[in-house]
């Protein structure tokens, strides 16, 4: 495994530059349109910015809750985004995906989601986002080499309620943590302020 | 050894199910060619590989439905289409629907024109050929030379004469090589489909042959062997028409072999598409779900509560004591991740001054 590349993803390296979003775009599969989302964790209070891509899970949820068996893996445990022939487009996907990723796009009637760049992988290739990321929050590189560069370990699984859910990209974490709790969420937080018409960023990321 | 005993279950239910649509097929043969006086027994192989075929398509379908989400929406899309209050509005709206994604199939335009050209040229060309070739092979229309004249040809369904029309006229052509016609528009339709994939660069990515090559070989087989029987009647004095008519014969049947089984299942699962359009409705004129976290409305409460449901059936263990996480937004689980991991760095007590070696 150690020299076999792999998916690393690292949120608190994010400096929110978009080269991600702006990159993903590129990708053949799904041209024009981004999968990769970059959330701004809280706008007023904070610069912290988050990206998220499909972390391609084992068993993935998506799958699982799809009426119309839409979502199918590859044999090397990618899932891929929707069927054109099956999707029906009830997003049922974007609401149980417990990392809140596939997107539907209205549009087409249709559930897309990051496919690994399958394009570029299946032929050696780094996903679009991973070669450009400017600080490595997103990596496509070895277990050994984030071994030696990260002061944290590489781990791919998660607990979401009772949930325990393995994927194929891993999460950077301290190296005392084996399972991420990622239920642990903050309730009942207050509304945000309106955003003021001047913040010419949240404009722009609205947009 | 429960989840063994409820597959087998299953099974036999799909099988049973499987029965009973090639028994309707049967019935439908035997009485609509009026207990067979008018069966062509030339096309049995036709008919037979029908039989298979909706057999498959009973058994596949019920295995389709055995599915937790697939059965709560297709339940869920009949209750909401059939609620008495609704369903005048709901048969209008059936229309438009019909006819914008089926007919006109103009979400496939809004994927790419290319695709939609070959989707429509595909769809329409299959759909001329199944209306003539399944009520042909069955006995259900046939064509006899009129009594006092050999120059008019009468037209029969379910043994009522219909209509009569002169060899010469204009719609002869049409009624005789109608099979010709719907052959040629699928192989425009294949071409486009091939040149969309020779030349899309995230179709040459993903395409397979199972699922992507395969069906439209067999279109192209049978829409070519068609053709060529007409070739060979009309230009080349019956050049191996025996061949060519048990070589077309060979296309068709593995062709109604493979429906049930492959790509061209979604003919069958398509049409689950429209209920959504009623489902969707439903979920807006009713509560919305607000998110645990953000406190932001992000879907209907009617679909938050039928996924919840489909969840525990697939023992998707979402639920804590304080917590659905089913309640939290999609925009908020990809936040809390990254304060998660925030918060694991902060409890380890480490900073991250990380530098590359």
């Amino acid at each position: 495994m150690s020299q076999e590349l792999a998916f690393f993803i690292d949120y608190s390296r994010c400096i929110g530059c978009q080269a991600c979003v702006q990159a993903c775009e590129e990708c053949d599969t799904h041209r024009g349109a981004s999968m990769i989302h970059l959330e701004t964790i809280d706008r007023p209070g904070s610069v912290q910015t988050t990206p998220q891509v499909c972390m391609h899970c084992e068993n993935p949820i998506c799958a699982r809750v799809c009426p119309a068996d839409a979502i199918k893996q590859t044999p090397e445990g990618v899932t891929q985004s929707s069927l054109k022939p099956r999707c029906i487009g009830c997003s049922n996907c974007v609401l149980a995906c417990p990392f809140g990723v596939p997107k539907y796009k209205a549009e087409i009637d249709q559930m897309m989601k990051c496919d690994y760049c399958l394009d570029r992988t299946s032929t050696g290739k780094r996903p679009m986002c991973a070669t450009v990321c400017p600080s490595q929050a997103l990596a496509f590189v070895t277990l050994e080499h984030i071994e030696k560069t990260r002061r944290g370990r590489a781990v791919n699984e998660w607990v979401f309620g009772d949930e325990v859910v393995r994927t194929k990209v891993y999460v950077v974490v301290p190296p005392e943590v084996d399972t991420v709790r990622a239920d642990l969420v903050q309730l009942g937080k207050k509304r945000a302020p309106e955003i003021d018409r001047d913040d010419v960023a949240a404009i722009l990321e609205g947009g | 050894m429960a989840v063994a005993r409820r597959l087998e279950a299953e099974v036999w239910r799909g099988i049973v199910w499987g029965l009973f649509a090639a028994g309707l097929v049967m019935a439908g043969i035997y009485f609509g060619s009026r207990r067979l006086r008018d069966f062509d027994p030339a096309l049995v192989p036709y008919a037979g590989a029908t039989v298979f075929s909706a057999f498959g398509l009973g058994y596949r379908y019920t295995m389709w439905l055995r599915r937790p989400p697939t059965r709560k929406y297709w339940y869920r899309g009949w209750q909401l289409f059939l609620s008495p209050w609704r369903l005048p509005k709901n048969l209008a709206r059936l229309v438009r629907l019909v006819w914008d994604n089926l007919l006109a199939q103009k979400f496939i335009e809004r994927r790419s024109a290319r695709r939609w050209a070959a989707h429509f040229f595909i769809f329409w060309g299959c759909v001329l050929a199944a209306l003539v070739t399944f009520p042909l092979s069955f006995g259900w229309i046939r064509f006899e030379t009129d009594r006092t004249s050999e120059k008019l040809y009468r037209a029969y369904v379910f043994g009522i004469h219909v209509f009569t029309f002169p060899w010469q006229s204009a719609m002869a052509p049409l009624v005789f090589n109608i099979l010709d016609i719907s052959a040629v528009l699928v192989i425009v339709g294949l071409s486009f489909a091939l040149w969309r994939r020779a030349r899309d660069r995230g179709a040459l990515a993903l395409q397979q042959f199972a699922d992507d090559f395969l069906p439209l070989i067999l279109l192209f087989a049978v829409s070519a062997t068609g053709l060529l029987l007409t070739a060979s009647t009309h230009f080349m004095h019956g050049f191996h028409y025996v061949f060519l008519s048990e070589f077309h014969a060979v296309t068709v049947i593995f062709t109604l072999l493979y429906l049930p089984f492959g790509k061209f299942f979604h003919i069958f699962q398509r049409p689950a598409q429209l209920s959504l359009e009623f489902y969707r409705e439903a979920g807006a004129a009713g509560p919305q779900a607000v998110c645990a976290r953000c406190q932001e409305p992000f879907a209907s409460q009617l679909h938050i509560g039928d996924l919840k449901e489909v969840e525990a059936q697939l023992g998707i263990r979402f639920a804590t004591e304080k917590l659905h996480y089913q309640d939290v937004c999609p925009r908020c689980r990809r936040k809390n991740l990254g304060l998660v991991q925030d918060g694991l760095w902060r409890e380890a007590g480490q900073g991250r001054r990380e530098v590359e070696k």
